[in-house]
């Protein structure tokens, strides 16, 4: 097998990988998206948000310390104990079940009704509001994310040595692929499926799904509008919490973590805004051409490609097809 | 009591159709120009020009510009970081390559380069709508920036990649490089902010404001009046980027000096004039204006308040700033949706009743 094509499979499963990380965070988008039609921006930072927590609540680190010592003049930083990874995860996600009360409740509920946009450029004010909030709860500096639910098994990170022998002994030619990613597809895949279970076969899913299909009529069979716009919030916030986890674990807790939600908003154009198979697919299609083309075009044109490659691969295609690959034909009325 | 048009009387369909039909707002109006020419002009210094004049100027084109866009025509961009750096290279390019044309018409040009790019990236607007649209300007965004720092062309083979501004003068007063006084570059950025909200005032009171908002309020339903939405669209995407552009040069020439467009126009960039017009007012001239003074003033007083007189760390006070102003615009948009701009309204519509409300 020649060398080239055993590097540009390499890069076309690496490309994979980092297409299902963009999809766990474009999931988090379709999901409010379809229930509410609010098209929420601060997905992004509710994962930098989660991670911190989770980094926070693990280390001790006591809330808002910065802030406290600068007006007190005390100096207080941690609490001096560790939490368990398991405690932190359940922690974290009543944060963010908190978080999604607060939200529904003091900003989306005093907009039903506004036009999209409106409700659009509130999420960006979220997402201002919520990285300042991170920031001064747990202080900017960069965190290392350690997850591990045992003493024993924590994430995986590294060469997969596997598939580097296996690759080795049929191409000539070790694949470097990350345990980390490998394991971030694997959840992936649990989390689409149970969500797809989640939403096809439960009491809950299906008046999510109804009050997605039309609010009004939803209500007026008895489902609780708030209620569903809390879990639905609920859910995304874990979907933000699992890609925090993920993209934490692999480039650390910082505010670049905030941005993967630049990445997922290619995917979201080209898989669909309501389509939680589109968002998959999307998300694969960036991943392995956002590589490939780097591989390819990249050292032609100075590299750096994969900044802007997603948006114009998105852009080109959108004007093909303006609803995205699985998205519900637009039909437009007076 | 003085706020009123009852006794004022127009006698001709100019004067009927004038920008201010309210004298008092006709009289505020000159006052505010004549404050604004030939009194700051004495009064000004390094650190007022630098600290507020000078982006509150500049900022106010750029959020004139994307008003238009935003607010009147209803195409939603999150590019404007990037068109900014298309008016800065494109006055950089200039202003080497013909030193001795005078940097008035450089930035003039440069803001036509930057509409012609502007009107490409908008192309795709016909097809797509909303939100998609909302994220495909963003490709112009992400594009632009990274052209600028990949292909040396553009700034000259300079080995920092940085671009810097050569020395200029006007009427032999030098207005952009390390020799500048703080009045000549805060009249230079003056003469075209109100040259530019003039022009705007009036595109929009115009025939073509009109059809921009037509196709704002429901582009089939304007399409079908016979508002032709290529010609619409495009317009606004050219006159935005305009006046765009000549604030990206302006930002650049005068205000920086040198720039790495990652970092002076970079995304951010996009949602700070996004949040003006948000914050000053959708649709709305003044509201462009206010917006800019707001968010040029806040983090000034938040740095005045925070780490001068509470002797706060500097970290806190700027992940304060992001709370205040996040919070500030999700305020905005549940308590007033169409910013200062409507608030103003409100109080001159009270003003015109009182002392005697119904």
């Amino acid at each position: 097998m020649p060398e080239q094509l055993a590097f540009a499979m390499e890069v076309f499963l690496n490309g994979l990988m980092a297409g299902v990380l963009y999809a766990l965070v474009a999931l988090g988008f379709v999901l409010i998206y379809k229930a509410s039609g609010i098209f929420n921006f601060a997905q992004g930072v509710m994962a930098l948000f989660a991670a911190m927590t989770l980094v926070g609540i693990q280390n001790g680190q006591v809330p808002f310390a910065h802030l406290i010592n600068a007006i007190f003049g005390t100096h207080v930083h941690t609490f001096g104990w560790n939490v368990p990874s398991v405690f932190a995860l359940i922690f974290t996600v009543g944060v963010m079940i908190l978080l999604a009360w607060a939200v529904q409740r003091f900003v989306f509920r005093h907009l039903v009704g506004q036009e999209p946009i409106i409700l659009f450029m509130a999420t960006i004010g979220l997402a201002y509001f919520l990285e300042g909030f991170a920031d001064l709860m747990w202080n900017s500096e960069i965190k290392k994310l350690d997850f591990c639910m045992t003493a024993n098994t924590c994430l995986p990170q590294g060469i997969n040595i596997a598939i580097d022998e296996f690759t080795f002994n049929a191409f000539g030619y070790g694949f470097f692929i990350d345990n980390l990613d490998i394991t971030a597809t694997i959840v992936a895949i649990i989390l689409v499926i149970a969500l797809v279970a989640f939403s096809q076969y439960t009491k809950q899913g299906r008046a999510m799904r109804a009050v997605a299909d039309d609010h009004q009529a939803a209500l007026s069979v008895g489902i609780s509008l708030n209620f569903i716009w809390v879990l639905v919030w609920s859910l995304a916030g874990f979907v933000a919490l699992v890609a925090g986890i993920m993209w934490g674990a692999k480039s650390g807790v910082q505010f670049s973590l905030s941005l993967i939600a630049l990445k997922a908003l290619p995917v979201l154009m080209l898989g669909g805004f309501t389509s939680i198979p589109g968002a998959i697919v999307g998300g694969l299609i960036i991943g392995v051409g956002e590589k490939l083309f780097e591989f390819w075009v990249g050292p032609l044109v100075g590299g750096a490609t994969e900044n802007w490659f997603a948006y114009v691969l998105a852009l080109v295609f959108l004007v093909f097809r303006p609803q995205g690959l699985f998205g519900e034909k637009i039909i437009e009325r007076v | 009591m003085f706020y009123r048009e009852a006794g004022d009387f127009k006698t001709t369909y100019s004067a009927d159709n004038q920008t201010f039909p309210i004298k008092i707002d006709r009289v505020g109006y000159y006052v505010a120009l004549v404050v604004a020419f030939l009194i700051i002009p004495f009064m000004i210094n390094d650190y007022w020009a630098n600290a507020i004049l000078l982006p509150f100027l500049i900022y106010s084109i750029a959020a004139i510009g994307l008003n238009i866009l935003v607010g009147y025509c209803g195409q939603v961009s999150l590019g404007t970081g990037g068109f900014m750096a298309v008016g800065a290279y494109a006055c950089y390019k200039l202003m080497t390559a013909f030193p001795e044309v005078n940097i008035f018409f450089h930035v003039i040009l440069s803001g036509g380069v930057t509409a012609l790019v502007c009107i490409l990236f908008g192309l795709p607007s016909l097809r797509i709508k909303g939100f998609y649209l909302a994220v495909a300007t963003l490709a112009a965004q992400f594009f632009l920036v990274w052209l600028f720092n990949r292909v040396p062309w553009f700034y000259n083979y300079s080995a920092s990649g940085q671009i810097n501004a050569p020395e200029r003068t006007v009427f032999g007063v030098p207005v952009t490089g390390p020799n500048t006084e703080a009045w000549a570059t805060y009249l230079f950025c003056l003469v075209f902010l109100v040259i530019c909200a003039l022009v705007a005032r009036n595109l929009t009171r115009g025939m073509a404001g009109r059809k921009w908002m037509a196709i704002r309020d429901m582009d089939i339903a304007a399409e079908i009046i016979g508002v032709n939405p290529l010609k619409a669209k495009l317009t606004a995407f050219g006159v935005s980027g305009f006046f765009i552009g000549i604030s990206g040069a302006l930002f650049f020439a005068l205000y920086l000096g040198a720039v790495e467009v990652g970092e002076a126009f970079g995304i951010n960039k996009s949602f700070l004039v996004l949040f003006m017009i948000i914050i000053g007012g959708l649709g709305s001239i003044f509201g462009s204006f206010a917006g800019a003074a707001f968010l040029v003033l806040l983090p000034v007083v938040l740095k005045v308040v925070g780490v001068d007189m509470f002797g706060w760390p500097t970290d806190i006070v700027a992940h304060l700033q992001l709370v205040i102003v996040g919070g500030l615009i999700v305020m905005f948009l549940i308590l007033e949706p169409h910013g200062l701009a409507q608030l103003w309204r409100v109080a001159k519509q009270k003003l015109r009743l009182w002392p005697f409300p119904h």
